[in-house]
């Protein structure tokens, strides 16, 4: 019996489980690193299964091995902890160490090592890899749009304006701080507005003007995204507050409101805000199709930020109401200083979200003619061309939609840490 | 007999069909302390809501300081801000630090400038003796701390009446007392005050009168030494002999 005790690891010889277990897994997993980034076999002579399956028993009995409750060491126990648990979490442990380890050399080859990117011309593209010529020759048509390549500085520079004055926050004295909600609120965007209407637009201040059916590409993103995140927020948060009035004019359209929004898909009410609402106008009244298409996108997006709220404002304990009357608080005071923080607080997590999900919405207005960066990819891979690319450009829309959201959600996360105050 | 500064006349409330105040009558006269006692579901808590309209009376009249509660929504604005309110769970603002959340209603209720504000702040902190306290956050104090503040932040906005809504219910044994002294000193300035309490003792040292609800009804009322030494009403005698 006394062989078999080396399937019982213990403490008693800590250093040496640990020493073969280790070995156990460093060889399994050094096996699959040379057959996939290699091509190497080292245990070709075996029957294929076997061959295919012995890292994995290997590793397995290498994790077995090394599983010893309370050992002492550290970074032994968190992994015992968390990743070793028991034969099947080492199995699935494993299994995703060897999946990521096969797929790095297949990904790293196309995105980098067979990619090209010299060039200016499809012909240039020799590699099985990737073609990053194709989106660095596009690159501008990706950013911009259809916006006329001497006129991009002016989109550059209202960007920049805009981004500096975000930050404005940051360097504000003490006297000004009470006054920034304000700024961020109500002047702000009228400024984005303005910067957007006579520099981007232009046709003023002798400054050619570009029709919006010009503009496109990422910067279009951007456009779209800022002001409908800036228009629903507000207006989901009175709906949110409507639908709980206790006037029932108020209240039911409210409800109506919300559940017509959410009721339709936005394809349809992007359709519709192009073609049928302005038949509803007087002959000679003239709105523009992207404030149009920013409207209805809004609006859509303010149902769904209002059921948000409205799940912060009823998760509240009413304790809170009657404490805010009891000192006098009317309606609009109780709910900006007492209701209103603490479920917008509640609710930071389900508002990124919305968010998220409304950035990744904006390529749907390719359906009235507006082609921001997913739009424009669609444009140029049926490019006679530069056929054959779809794959380059969705990778390449994909890493960008990743950072714009990944940098969103990182924000909304940092916003909860510090509004994070124990009840 | 100077006039009552509360006046409830034939005051009726329903939630519902269910009827959970019938025919109060009571007035209550300026710098009286009345202590409301009853078996819980008696409608005592109920009362001193409509007192400031937490709750809504459906029949009858309530008039505080010489203002009828009533739809005008202005009316009940302001007698709120006469009245100040203590509840079981404190309700402090968890967003807000102890001194914000007693300066929030004086400065934006009041108008008062926020310097003025925190004077007063800080004074009232300093009368339940958590001055020390004012810039941390009501989850970092303890119950009997936060319902301290939770007194001091109705004193700010300088009422003429205080109710309290069954103050030391949620609190641990050994804090009930910081929060009692803290009602005691309050009563010894002359504040006029409605308190349900289950608290005997305190109802012995500071109550005038001391009123004994049940099913709705207001049963007995005596003065403080009447009402524990000979009650009249039988209910009254059980619920004494049960928490005495």
């Amino acid at each position: 019996m006394n062989k078999l005790n080396f399937l019982k690891p213990d403490k008693n010889n800590l250093y040496v489980y640990v020493y073969t277990g280790s070995a156990l897994l460093f060889i399994s997993i050094f096996d699959v690193f040379l057959s996939s980034f290699f091509n190497i076999n080292v245990t070709s002579y075996l029957p294929g299964p076997v061959s295919l399956l012995l890292p994995l028993i290997i590793g397995l009995f290498g994790l077995h091995l090394i599983r010893i409750e309370f050992s002492g060491l550290k970074y032994l126990d968190l992994l015992n902890k968390n990743i070793n648990t028991s034969n099947f979490n080492g199995a699935l442990t494993l299994l995703i160490i060897f999946a990521i380890i096969m797929a790095t050399p297949p990904s790293l080859s196309w995105f980098i090592f067979d990619a090209n990117i010299a060039g200016d011309t499809k012909e240039a593209c020799t590699g099985s890899g990737a073609c990053w010529t194709y989106i660095k020759v596009w690159l501008r048509r990706f950013m911009y749009g259809m916006y006329p390549n001497e006129l991009q500085w002016r989109i550059n520079v209202s960007f920049i304006l805009l981004i500096a004055l975000a930050f404005v926050g940051y360097f504000s004295g003490e006297k000004l701080k009470k006054f920034l909600t304000l700024y961020y609120v109500i002047i702000y965007p009228i400024i984005a507005y303005i910067l957007i209407y006579y520099l981007i637009s232009g046709g003023s201040f002798g400054l050619e003007w570009v029709e919006t059916g010009a503009w496109g590409g990422l910067s279009l993103t951007f456009i779209v995204s800022f002001f409908c995140l800036i228009f629903c927020f507000p207006i989901g948060m009175l709906l949110a507050l409507g639908r709980r009035s206790n006037l029932p004019t108020i209240k039911y359209f409210s409800v109506g409101f919300i559940e017509f929004w959410r009721g339709v898909p936005l394809i349809t009410v992007l359709f519709m805000s192009s073609v049928m609402f302005p038949m509803f106008l007087p002959e000679d009244f003239f709105m523009d199709k992207l404030v149009r298409v920013i409207i209805a996108i809004s609006l859509f997006e303010a149902a769904y930020v209002a059921e948000v709220i409205r799940g912060g404002l009823q998760a509240l304990p009413r304790g809170q109401y009657d404490a805010a009357k009891s000192l006098g608080m009317g309606y609009w005071k109780m709910h900006i200083f007492v209701i209103l923080p603490q479920a917008l607080k509640l609710v930071i997590p389900g508002i990124a979200n919305t968010f998220l999900a409304l950035v990744k919405d904006t390529p749907l207005i390719f359906v009235v003619g507006l082609m921001e960066i997913a739009g424009m990819l669609g444009l140029a891979k049926t490019n006679p061309k530069w056929l054959g690319f779809a794959m380059e450009g969705y990778v390449f829309a994909a890493i960008i939609f990743w950072i714009i959201c990944y940098a969103m959600s990182k924000y909304s996360y940092n916003l909860e840490l510090k509004y994070k105050t124990e009840r | 007999m100077s006039d009552p500064i509360i006046k409830i006349e034939n005051m009726n409330k329903w939630f519902g069909d269910f009827q959970v105040l019938k025919d109060i009558n009571l007035s209550v006269e300026k710098n009286k302390k009345i202590v409301v006692c009853g078996p819980s579901g008696s409608g005592k808590s109920t009362l001193i809501r409509c007192v400031n309209r937490l709750e809504e009376h459906q029949k009858g009249s309530i008039i505080v300081d010489g203002t009828e509660l009533n739809e005008n929504t202005k009316n009940i604005e302001q007698v709120r801000a006469e009245v100040g309110m203590v509840f079981q769970q404190f309700n402090l603002f968890p967003h807000l630090s102890i001194l914000d959340n007693c300066t929030l209603a004086p400065i934006w209720v009041k108008k008062m400038p926020k310097k003025d504000a925190e004077e007063l702040a800080m004074n009232q902190l300093k009368q339940v003796q958590i001055d020390d306290q004012s810039n941390k956050f009501p989850g970092q104090l303890s119950g009997g701390q936060q319902q301290r503040c939770a007194i001091a932040r109705a004193l700010c906005m300088q009422p003429k009446i205080m109710l309290f809504d069954e103050p030391t219910s949620a609190l641990d044994p050994e804090m009930i007392k910081e929060v009692l002294d803290a009602m005691v000193n309050l009563a010894k300035q002359g504040m006029t005050m409605i308190v349900v309490t289950h608290e005997m003792g305190f109802a012995k040292e500071v109550a005038d009168e001391v009123i004994f609800m049940d099913e709705g009804m207001i049963v007995e009322r005596a003065n403080t030494k009447d009402f524990f030494a000979n009650p009249k009403n039988d209910r009254t005698k059980l619920f004494l002999s049960q928490i005495l």
